[in-house]
């Protein structure tokens, strides 16, 4: 915890209780009339909590998310394309940055949350435990990965923690970017030869699952999937993050929107995503379609495979790699500012 | 420097946007408009008929290598950089190397009168015909390497490109002005790492130094002038860039003293890149390039 945050805290362990209950009290008024908390504000523990881990699992997840079409960018088939890839994956880079900068202003180190990573005790999105294994992987997860995660993110833009909600609004802004490339990439394929639609359709049909489940977290409803045990846990945790103003929908609802979103861009696209329960419910207003239960969010999981130990051991070797750099940065630094300090001290006012 | 995320907008915008995505039905925006923009060209387009100048051609097409190769060797860094702040740094730099390229490429199609599009010439092209000075092939190394690298070109791409920008044709002024203030990017980059690394620990001079010696005796090609070169200059077409060669050596030894280190006074001098001569680690890296691209033959992108 950085000495910012420990201020933040009731200073004095006698007096916290009765100050702790005037000071909830102000918080939840404020998150509940839809106003935004500070770094320097007073925060319930659970909520630092929640927001920390949240963030950085976040923020893991787009610099684990760079791998799979990272490794793409020395192959994509025209220099247009490769233009476009390079800016994706640098978005992406440019997000983890936020994202561990807002992490930092709750107290956490950058340093601390990428050793946690690699130690396996966060985790990034298990989205990308899945392998790109062709070009047409990088435009299904540039359109289905990035597209639910739009959907997911949009509502955080309005989350109660501000340093969250301002990078999340310049995520979002990205991500909404990078739909439309990978959208456009797809389209491409489906127009091109019938090799390239082939290619198109296969990486739709492995990206489905992992977009559809996976991105959205576990089911959290009974109509989504869950038994009522689960659905009542997860719908307790849902319901925690929303009193906070974290979380605005459910999993399963923010699912729907997804679905809802996917199926006329599948159709023009003239490929079939991989659901035959797909099918528009005049009743409902939205397109039905086979719940995520927990079997089958378990299952496209894929944790412990071949590509997760994969994702981490790469992310670990570029940072053991990078050892000696970061310290060679770290001792100029410290010797500049040493001369600084130095200097300040030879001249005097 | 461009990327998607110059553009801002509200939380309210964003939630809107995200669930008309299907706007990119009507529109093929990119998140990269780089140097290629300088041009008309786009990818695909079938070149347009003009002037044509074999030399000219010849000479852009050796500059647009330098970009695309060195851009192929930054694309491996990403996602291995030391830290994500590098994996952002290198990007950038490779989007601005693969714009200079499609530039180039594009008004070299034109010139030799062939029509080939910059992706033509990116992958249909075998190793021999490649042209790229030897030194942006040379395999990444650690970082130290990849810095010196980085140091030697930086340097001679801002020197070249500047004077590119005072010659008679337009486009290739407009080009060489912009791509110039890009390389400033690129070199202030190289120099704040090499002077990082050379001040930093015992173990980063030692590797910056050795970087240093790595790559040294494949800066000399970067000035090299044969006839083509020669005649272009004389016509006073495009400059050539063997006069540059003593003040890049004045620029980087002050670079390089500054950071602690020595300048490397290498016994012999690489070549042979720009006549089709490549390092043996050259082919699978155009192997790589074009893998994809080759596969599908007829296919649009």
């Amino acid at each position: 915890m950085s000495a910012q945050a420990t201020a933040a805290l009731p200073a004095d362990p006698a007096v916290a209780p009765a100050a702790e209950d005037e000071l909830l009290a102000h918080f939840d008024a404020l998150v509940a009339g839809g106003g935004t908390v500070e770094p320097r504000d007073w925060m319930p523990d659970g909520y630092r909590r929640m927001l920390v881990r949240q963030i950085a699992q976040h923020a893991h997840s787009e610099i684990i998310g760079m791998q799979p079409e990272g490794g793409w960018l020395t192959r994509a088939p025209s220099l247009h394309r490769k233009s476009v890839l390079i800016a994706k994956v640098q978005d992406e880079a440019g997000h983890g940055l936020y994202l561990y900068s807002a992490a930092e202003t709750l107290g956490a180190d950058r340093a601390d949350l990428l050793e946690a990573l690699h130690r396996g005790q966060q985790r990034a999105s298990a989205t990308f435990n899945h392998p790109a294994l062709t070009w047409a992987d990088t435009g299904a997860i540039a359109w289905l990965t990035d597209g639910a995660a739009v959907i997911n993110q949009a509502p955080l833009c309005r989350t109660s923690y501000g340093p969250y909600a301002r990078a999340m609004r310049r995520v979002c802004q990205e991500e909404a970017f990078h739909v439309r490339q990978g959208y456009d990439l797809m389209r491409a394929l489906c127009e091109g030869t019938p090799e390239q639609k082939e290619m198109a359709q296969d990486a739709v049909d492995r990206w489905w699952l992992p977009a559809v489940a996976l991105m959205f977290g576990p089911p959290d409803t009974e109509a989504g999937g869950a038994d009522a045990r689960t659905a009542a846990l997860g719908a307790a945790v849902s319901r925690r993050a929303m009193a906070w103003g974290i979380k605005r929908h459910t999993n399963d609802e923010l699912r729907q929107r997804f679905v809802d979103q996917c199926v006329p861009q599948a159709e023009r696209l003239g490929l079939t995503l991989p659901d035959p329960a797909i099918r528009w419910n005049e009743e409902r207003g939205h397109y039905d379609f086979t719940p995520v239960g927990w079997d089958t969010y378990r299952e496209a999981l894929g944790d412990d495979t071949h590509w997760a130990r994969q994702r981490i051991e790469r992310r670990r070797a570029a940072h053991e790699d990078g050892t000696w750099v970061r310290e060679a940065a770290a001792a100029y630094a410290a010797r500049e500012d040493a001369d600084a300090a130095r200097q300040r001290t030879e001249e005097p006012a | 420097m461009t990327t998607s995320s110059d553009i801002r907008a509200d939380a309210a915008v964003v939630e809107t946007a995200a669930v008309a995505v299907a706007v990119a039905e009507t529109a093929t925006e990119t998140a990269t408009e780089t140097a290629a923009d300088v041009l008309p060209s786009a990818a695909g387009t079938p070149a347009e008929a003009g002037p044509t100048d074999p030399d000219l051609a010849v000479h852009l097409l050796r500059l647009g290598d330098d970009a695309l190769v060195l851009g192929q060797r930054l694309c491996e860094w990403i996602t291995h950089a030391p830290t994500v702040e590098e994996d952002l740094a290198l990007s950038n730099i490779a989007l601005d190397l693969i714009g200079h390229a499609r530039t180039l490429f594009t008004r070299c199609g034109r010139l030799d009168g062939s029509g080939r599009t910059e992706d033509d010439l990116a992958f249909t092209r075998s190793e021999r015909q490649f042209t790229n000075a030897l030194l942006t092939e040379l395999p990444n190394g650690d970082f130290a390497v990849t810095v010196a690298r980085q140091l030697a070109y930086t340097h001679y791409a801002v020197l070249y490109y500047e004077a590119l920008a005072g010659c008679p044709d337009a486009e290739l002024a407009a080009f060489g002005a912009r791509a110039a203030k890009e390389a400033a990017f690129h070199r202030l980059h190289a120099d704040r790492w090499t002077r990082r690394l050379g001040r930093g620990t015992p173990e980063s001079t030692r590797r910056m130094q050795r970087g240093l010696e790595r790559v040294w005796p494949y800066t000399r090609e970067l000035f090299e002038e044969d006839d083509v070169v020669r005649r272009l200059a004389a016509a006073g077409t495009v400059p050539s860039p063997a006069p540059l060669h003593a003040r890049w050596e004045q620029h980087v030894t002050g670079v390089v003293t500054g950071a602690g280190l020595t300048v490397p006074a290498p016994a012999w001098s690489a070549g042979g890149g720009r006549g089709g001569l490549h390092t043996e680690e050259f082919g699978p890296l155009i192997a790589e390039l074009q893998s994809v691209h080759r596969q599908f033959p007829g296919g649009t992108w």
